[in-house]
């Protein structure tokens, strides 16, 4: 089972293995996922194109693999998925960006 | 061009059924899904739908083509059993015909098909590629399925030009909205017309297809801004994996992948509701199949069922045994796949 590095697209099937020394916890976190992503105000297909712009800000190649192939099958395409991944990143740049204020706060006290 | 021409492995169908049923080994076998929701052996419930496949020849090479169709294959069903199929037509109760290719608008006897099966007042279903309807010999094609009334069933995978060519080769977008636009004008589509015109989504790659309703409102929206297109319903059908779209899995390593997720979707709705268990499908040389993918993995019915046209036998057929394998998880995963769209 050892494979050499990281983040491995054969382990992605296997993530409820996580649940093996913590079961009830698995099963809540189960049920709950089952729920947050199921038709509601928003519809699924929104619901995976704001998950996998998630999962690009959070980076992380199981969710985007599984997103990408959900979103997909609820019948987003490209340019809908390119989209959403600029969103994730405008606001992870916007985060850095905005910072600049506390930047300036921080010059203007220490300028004459 | 096709994997025949290619004298690709994959051309085969034996070595086409060695792969899937290899494969079987990572998982439930398909016969034991089905015994998992009471479903085997699985039976006809009848014979509601004579789908005719008339040959393989074809004006496209679409990258998934189950059918390994082009224009470099040559097998088309003959006048005697063209004429044979409808000697059986005549003697039965069957409503609809389904005509499926290849292009089977380019078999010489695909008009004989149509006008006598009209005649009987039976429904005829046309599997249109679309671009046939522009070939210089088919100019008065529209015409023709027009005044039979003739169902036009038309491949579009997607409402943008990128995906379309990707799947059925550079330019065929745009020769599909020009035929959509000629079966517009000649009434097909159009909302209460008798002309009936629907359209078949496959996905341009490894993955299920989305639910019927929301993919059939996305092209109704996108087809009508962009080109001002109309159309009845939109059929979503899963990629089947054989034949090409088999030999782009292997290729791609998705093979594994997309069979696991056939197999993880398998819903017992679907599989109560595949089309094989209402219609019968006969193959350009008169073999009889239970569906049009039997046909290309040279699976005949079986069970004791006569598998010849000439044979054709009501009592022994209405009722048969049918014959599956790995490769009908496609027909029963997620929302279902048939030749009519999605089953649940």
């Amino acid at each position: 089972m050892a494979m050499a590095g990281y983040y491995h697209a054969e382990d992605l099937p296997r993530f409820p293995e996580v649940g093996k020394n913590a079961p009830e916890l698995w099963e809540k976190f189960s049920a709950w996922y089952r729920a947050v992503f199921a038709e509601g105000a928003l519809s699924e297909r929104e619901k995976c194109l704001i998950a996998l712009a998630v999962a690009h800000a959070v980076q992380c190649p199981y969710c985007i693999d599984a997103y990408t192939q959900a979103s997909l099958e609820k019948g987003s395409n490209a340019d809908q998925m390119t989209e959403a991944i600029h969103v994730a990143a405008a606001i992870r740049g916007g985060a850095s960006l905005v910072h600049g204020l506390q930047m300036r706060n921080s010059l203007a006290k220490v300028s004459l | 061009m096709s994997l025949v021409s290619l004298q690709h492995p994959l051309s085969a169908a034996a070595e086409q059924r060695r792969i899937l049923g290899q494969s079987a080994e990572r998982r439930r076998t398909f016969a034991e899904a089905l015994a998992g929701c009471g479903l085997h052996p699985l039976r006809a419930t009848g014979i509601q739908v004579l789908q005719i496949n008339v040959g393989k020849l074809c004006n496209q090479t679409c990258k998934h083509c189950h059918v390994d169709a082009g224009p470099d294959r040559r097998e088309q069903m003959s006048r005697e059993t063209a004429e044979r199929c409808m000697q059986i037509l005549a003697a039965s109760d069957i409503g609809v015909v389904d005509i499926t290719g290849g292009a089977p608008e380019l078999n010489p006897n695909f008009r004989y098909l149509v006008e006598t099966a009209r005649a009987l007042g039976r429904h005829v279903m046309d599997r249109c590629n679309l671009s046939i309807l522009l070939v210089p010999s088919q100019s008065d094609l529209v015409d023709f399925l027009a005044a039979h009334r003739v169902e036009v069933i038309a491949s579009l995978p997607y409402f943008q030009a990128a995906q379309t060519d990707a799947q059925r080769g550079e330019g065929v977008f745009d020769k599909s909205i020009e035929a959509l636009r000629k079966l517009n004008a000649a009434g097909y589509g159009q909302p209460d017309s008798p002309l009936k015109l629907n359209l078949v989504y496959n996905p341009a790659g490894a993955f299920l297809p989305p639910p019927q309703p929301q993919i059939e409102n996305d092209f109704r929206r996108e087809l009508g801004r962009r080109y001002g297109i109309v159309f009845h319903g939109l059929y979503t059908i899963t990629n089947m994996p054989i034949s090409r779209f088999l030999e782009f899995l292997l290729r791609s390593g998705n093979y594994d992948r997309y069979m696991d997720r056939l197999a993880q979707a398998f819903n017992p709705a679907a599989a109560a509701g595949v089309m094989c268990r209402n219609m019968l499908s006969v193959g350009w040389d008169g073999t009889l199949y239970d569906c049009d993918f039997n046909q290309m993995l040279d699976l005949p019915v079986d069970h004791g069922s006569p598998r010849h046209i000439r044979d054709f036998d009501w009592q022994a057929l209405g009722g048969r045994c049918i014959v599956n394998g790995e490769h009908c998880y496609g027909c029963t995963a997620g929302h279902g796949s048939s030749c009519g769209g999605a089953t649940a």
